[in-house]
């Protein structure tokens, strides 16, 4: 469980980029931390596995305080994985990526090849095993990065937009990826701008502006709520904006799900009568 | 005469053990704005390297076919002599930014050029302003977020007015609305300047609506090109795993399940909202 009370940041440069954030991740939850740029949504996450420690206000995962441990204590657990994946490859093949965390956490080496196999098939990455990740796409070196963190398998994952570069394919692998971890019971937070992924993914979702919390709720209220979204830089999924056009003839506003969508458009067709 | 033709273009990445782009023949006229999409590692960011020259000039590598940019034979020219006919957007701003402020990156092409001290002054302050990120013109490119850079490498490129303007994902890291502002303002030279547009994209959510000519590519060939709305009418399109904009999907859907809503397949949420409204006599 994380738990962050009335937590302030700021960077060197004063700039204060959390201005007094509460929230409390609980365990095997799906959050999605949406918000525009500048909002300190990375910034928060940062603080998530201690990464950044807070001015003032705490910081505690699972009832431990991050100000009082280390980040490779707290790494095991929760597993974080970066918006630029630049930042954090560095190795000379996909496979000795993967295996450094591993290897650092102190896995056997036959634990450590099963996992390296694991996580290159979970994230269709075989075929680039003994590759440079340099010489991969930036959606495919995004993935490298996730699969380097999954490998450990940790407790917690904190993922800083990761449907960036993919393409629709690998967001849906991604979308199931991440109910298979809830079935683990595994807690995810996820910093997107993705409105479609959150959509099709409908998780806990939390808006972030100029540094505090400013609407938090279930993903079909928040992003079906024009001014709280609009006040976040983020624009309604399509199926909203289609259906908020829609509602002068009465149809419902809220509605993010294309099957649900296609249902009430039939319903109100085959009855020839508006809703 | 169009103003990019490719002919049989088939690439291969130094020591690469097979072809990044394969037998990619494709035509642009001028003033169009093309999308360009298909799954990750398809070729699109090798084919966009390509338009200016930086394969193979700067990648190396094996470049078989013909190309021609704004009637230059790409494999006679320098990238710098491209530079005036096309301008880069790159994946990730961290590649091509590199001055010690914003505004310094953004009048660097320029000053290259020679044009005069006034009127860099003139085209950086439109472009900062187009890109929302004219407070930030004395900042280190270094020190801001991830979609700051992004608009200081868009400004950079809309300062020098090229010809053909190619972005690579260019708004990957911006949030929605910022993102869509940063689409109409290239939208906006597309149409009054006829500035041609090349986009590569994955989230045609945002982006299907500006294109008149979709390019679909699959394991470094082009597989559909054309009319977007064909191209995201069809099943194998939907297979290939191309992300069809939600709007699209759900007229396709209503379609295939008896109700057909009328007019041409639609590539926002407005056009299938106002079709549904006509189609429910509101209109």
């Amino acid at each position: 469980m994380i738990e962050a009370k009335d937590v302030h940041f700021c960077y060197a440069n004063k700039v204060e980029a959390l201005k007094g954030v509460s929230l409390t991740v609980k365990d095997g939850e799906f959050l999605a931390i949406m918000g525009q740029n500048g909002a300190g949504k990375s910034t928060f996450v940062k603080h998530f596995n201690g990464l950044l420690k807070p001015s003032s206000g705490t910081v505690l995962v699972d009832g431990v305080e991050t100000t009082k441990t280390s980040v490779a204590a707290l790494a095991r657990n929760v597993g974080f994985v970066f918006q630029n994946p630049d930042h954090q490859l560095f190795s000379e093949t996909v496979e000795d990526e993967i295996a450094f965390g591993l290897k650092n956490f102190g896995f056997q080496p036959d634990a450590v090849e099963k996992r390296v196999t694991w996580a290159l098939e979970l994230l269709s990455l075989s075929q680039y095993r003994k590759t440079s990740p340099f010489l991969l796409s930036g959606g495919e070196r995004k993935r490298v990065a996730l699969a380097s963190v999954l490998a450990w398998d940790p407790k917690m994952l904190i993922l800083d937009e990761p449907t960036i570069g993919q393409d629709h394919e690998q967001k849906e692998k991604l979308n199931q990826f991440i109910l298979q971890l809830q079935e683990q019971g595994k807690t995810v937070v996820i910093v997107t701008h993705d409105v479609e992924f959150v959509a099709e993914c409908n998780p806990r979702v939390v808006l972030m502006k100029e540094g505090k919390i400013i609407a938090e709720g279930v993903g079909k209220e928040i992003l079906t709520n024009p001014q709280a979204l609009a006040e976040s830089s983020i624009v309604l999924p399509q199926i909203a904006q289609v259906f908020t056009k829609l509602s002068s003839l009465g149809f419902p506003k809220n509605v993010i799900d294309i099957y649900e969508a296609e249902k009430i458009i039939l319903n109100a067709k085959e009855s020839k009568q508006l809703p | 005469m169009a103003i990019i033709e490719t002919k049989n273009l088939t690439y291969t990445y130094p020591a690469a053990a097979k072809p990044s782009i394969l037998d990619v023949s494709i035509k642009v006229e001028k003033g169009e704005f093309v999308l360009i999409t298909g799954p990750s590692g398809c070729g699109k960011t090798t084919l966009c390297r390509c338009f200016n020259g930086l394969i193979p000039h700067f990648y190396q590598g094996d470049l078989k076919g013909e190309i021609t940019v704004a009637g230059e034979d790409v494999l006679k020219r320098h990238t710098y002599e491209m530079a005036r006919h096309v301008g880069l957007v790159f994946q990730n701003p961290e590649n091509q930014l590199f001055a010690l402020s914003v505004e310094k990156d953004v009048a660097f092409g320029l000053e290259n050029f020679g044009v005069p001290r006034e009127e860099i002054r003139k085209e950086v302050d439109w472009a900062l302003n187009q890109t929302g990120i004219y407070d930030l013109r004395e900042r280190s490119p270094h020190e801001i977020s991830g979609g700051q850079q992004q608009r200081v490498a868009i400004a950079a490129v809309l300062a020098m007015e090229p010809e053909i303007i190619v972005l690579d994902e260019p708004t990957s890291f911006l949030d929605p609305l910022s993102a869509q502002k940063i689409f109409d303002v290239i939208y906006d030279l597309n149409r009054k300047q006829g500035i041609t547009v090349i986009l590569v994209e994955h989230r045609l959510d945002l982006t299907a609506k500006y294109t008149n000519h979709l390019v679909v590519m699959d394991e470094g060939k082009v597989r559909f090109e054309g009319n977007p709305r064909e191209i995201l009418s069809t099943e194998e399109t939907r297979l290939m795993g191309v992300g069809i904009p939600k709007a699209t999907l759900l007229y396709l859907m209503l379609k295939r399940d008896g109700f057909g809503v009328g007019g041409n397949t639609p590539l926002s949420s407005e056009e299938l909202a106002d079709q549904l409204l006509e189609a429910f006599g509101a209109k």
